[in-house]
């Protein structure tokens, strides 16, 4: 067990030193990373915005509830819904979320290639095919990514404002006050760390499940599942690791 | 010219390869052929690198394939085209997409050079109408076509095809054996088939080796077959009670 995963993570660093490795061609791999960022960017925007709009109406409410009745003013509210999806909930839930949608079909796609014999015929082609078919996915996830989950705390802002102020929670200008009170320019700055990490984890996992796939339309299900599975759990490891690194 | 040197290959215990030592030419369509299972892909694969050895060599005229770096590897390849079993053509791109894909990836061409290449392969393999459709809108047998097209668009040294004719009518099956014979001969290309088909290895076994079990069974050339005495060779190329009928009556004649 043990031993199988060092031989998987050696693997894995080995495809990824392949796949940055000077493209054959700059034009073809500029071209597939915008057919890539458009994927997974204007392909994922309705995802992201509706998540993040419930994302923020949800801590908006629950904190509403939870902080009634103590002596914390009620334009904390405003405060905490900014800090939290900024610095937590937009990076995290809309990564985890992209590495369902775009991880399990990335990690399809290639695994469908890689059975259909397609890597091969690029192979014999003289491509390097780690570096074509892996690298602008992750380079265009690590751009695209973090805009998304820009608008994604944006989004949610609102959301709180919506759920706080339309039912009268509190009124708009607490909210607006919350909102624009304690603002410190570095959490922003962890909320783009994280996405780019994220991002990272949610493009070079599954290529790696889907680059390296074997057997038949089983076994491409399941690396289709594992690069979803292991993706969330890396992404979740990272969390942790960066909350404890930046907040030092 | 391809050399194998005492190729072996094994999957765990399975010993596929036991030891292939040939020769295979240039300007010649070089066959392989034997039963299904045999081991013709496995060899093939093994030629152009896409399988590693268990042991044994490949030299590409003097260079040891092997023992090249991956770069190197990638250098070698773009000499070479090749056909798959199952075509392995791009299933979202076009015919014109997949045939000019090798163009895009390493020429510096402009699209307009590169139409006029692609129309030109796709003529000599007489798929004129075809560059919008896609591999699952045509037939088996002109799937084939476009993965020969697409195999030769960078006028490849050395042409490795899998079965090129399974599963294709006789008529089909005899086109794609002549196109592939005079791509050959025009660009004086080193061509490897694999094939169990016997029309083939009568009208284009320039150099044919049969494998049977791991083994290379008999070696010679389509002249040769029909008066040898190898037990291997008789019983697989006149398979049927028929054509063993055939080949005692042409023996008598001659
Ligand atoms: N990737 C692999 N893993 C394990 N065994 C394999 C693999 N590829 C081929 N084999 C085994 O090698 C043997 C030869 O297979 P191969 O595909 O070379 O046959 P073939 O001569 O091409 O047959 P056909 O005419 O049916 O295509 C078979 O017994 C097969 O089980
Ligand atoms: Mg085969």
């Amino acid at each position: 067990m043990i031993l199988n995963f060092f031989h998987n993570f050696g693997r894995y660093l080995t495809m990824l030193w392949t796949a940055f490795s000077k493209p054959e061609k700059f034009s073809m791999y500029y071209k597939e990373t915008l057919r890539q960022m458009n994927d997974i960017g204007v392909g994922s925007l309705t995802i992201v915005g509706l998540i993040a709009i419930f994302i923020g109406a949800v801590t908006a409410v629950q904190f509403s509830y939870q902080l009634d009745g103590t002596l914390v003013p009620r334009y904390y509210i405003g405060y905490i819904v900014r800090d939290s999806t900024i610095i937590e909930l937009a990076p995290t839930i809309t990564c985890l979320v992209l590495a369902g949608k775009v991880g399990s079909n990335i990690a399809a796609e290639i695994g469908g290639m890689r059975q259909k014999e397609h890597i091969d015929a690029m192979e014999i082609m003289g491509v390097n095919t780690a570096a074509y078919l892996i690298m602008p996915k992750i380079v265009a996830a690590v751009i695209v990514i973090p805009m998304l989950v820009a608008i994604a705390a944006f989004v949610s802002v609102i959301g709180g404002y919506a759920a706080a102020v339309i039912p009268q929670l509190m009124s708009e200008a607490e909210y607006i006050q919350g909102v624009r009170s304690f603002f410190q320019p570095f959490n922003v700055t962890m909320m783009f760390v994280k996405a780019i990490v994220f991002a990272f984890i949610l493009t070079s996992v599954p290529s790696f499940q889907g680059y390296y796939v074997k057997g038949g339309s089983i076994e491409l299900g399941q690396a289709s599942t594992n690069a979803v599975v292991y993706s969330d759990i890396l992404i979740l490891l990272a969390d942790y690791v960066l909350a404890l690194l930046l907040t030092q | 010219m391809i050399r194998a040197e005492n190729l072996i290959k094994s999957f765990g215990e399975h010993e596929v390869l036991k030891g292939i030592t040939t020769e295979f030419y240039k300007g010649k369509t070089n066959l392989i052929i034997g039963r299904s299972g045999a081991g013709k892909t496995v060899l093939l694969k093994l030629l152009v690198g896409l399988f590693t050895p268990t042991s044994g060599k490949v030299w590409y005229d003097d260079t040891d394939f092997f023992a090249l770096s991956k770069k190197e590897k990638r250098n070698i390849r773009m000499k070479v085209g090749m056909l798959f079993q199952a075509s392995a053509l791009f299933d979202s791109m076009t015919v014109e997409e997949n045939v000019r894909f090798p163009l895009d990836m390493f020429t510096n061409m402009t699209s307009k050079e590169k139409l006029t290449r692609v129309n030109d392969v796709l003529h000599r393999v007489s798929l004129d109408e075809a560059n919008h459709r896609y591999p699952s809108e045509i037939s088996g047998g002109m799937q084939k076509r476009v993965g020969i097209a697409r195999a030769i668009v960078l006028d490849p040294e050395y042409l490795f095809c899998d079965e090129p004719n399974s599963g294709l009518d006789p008529k089909t099956s005899i086109v794609i054996d002549e196109l592939i014979r005079n791509i050959t001969v025009e660009n004086n290309i080193t061509t490897i088939i694999n094939t169990h088909d016997m029309n083939s290895v009568m009208e284009i076994g320039d150099n044919i080796i049969l494998l049977n079990q791991g083994n290379i069974a008999w070696h010679g050339d389509n002249s040769q077959v029909l008066g040898s005495e190898n037990e291997f060779l008789q019983n697989f190329i006149f398979a049927s009670p028929f054509l063993q009928r055939l080949r005692n009556s042409a023996l008598k004649k001659s």
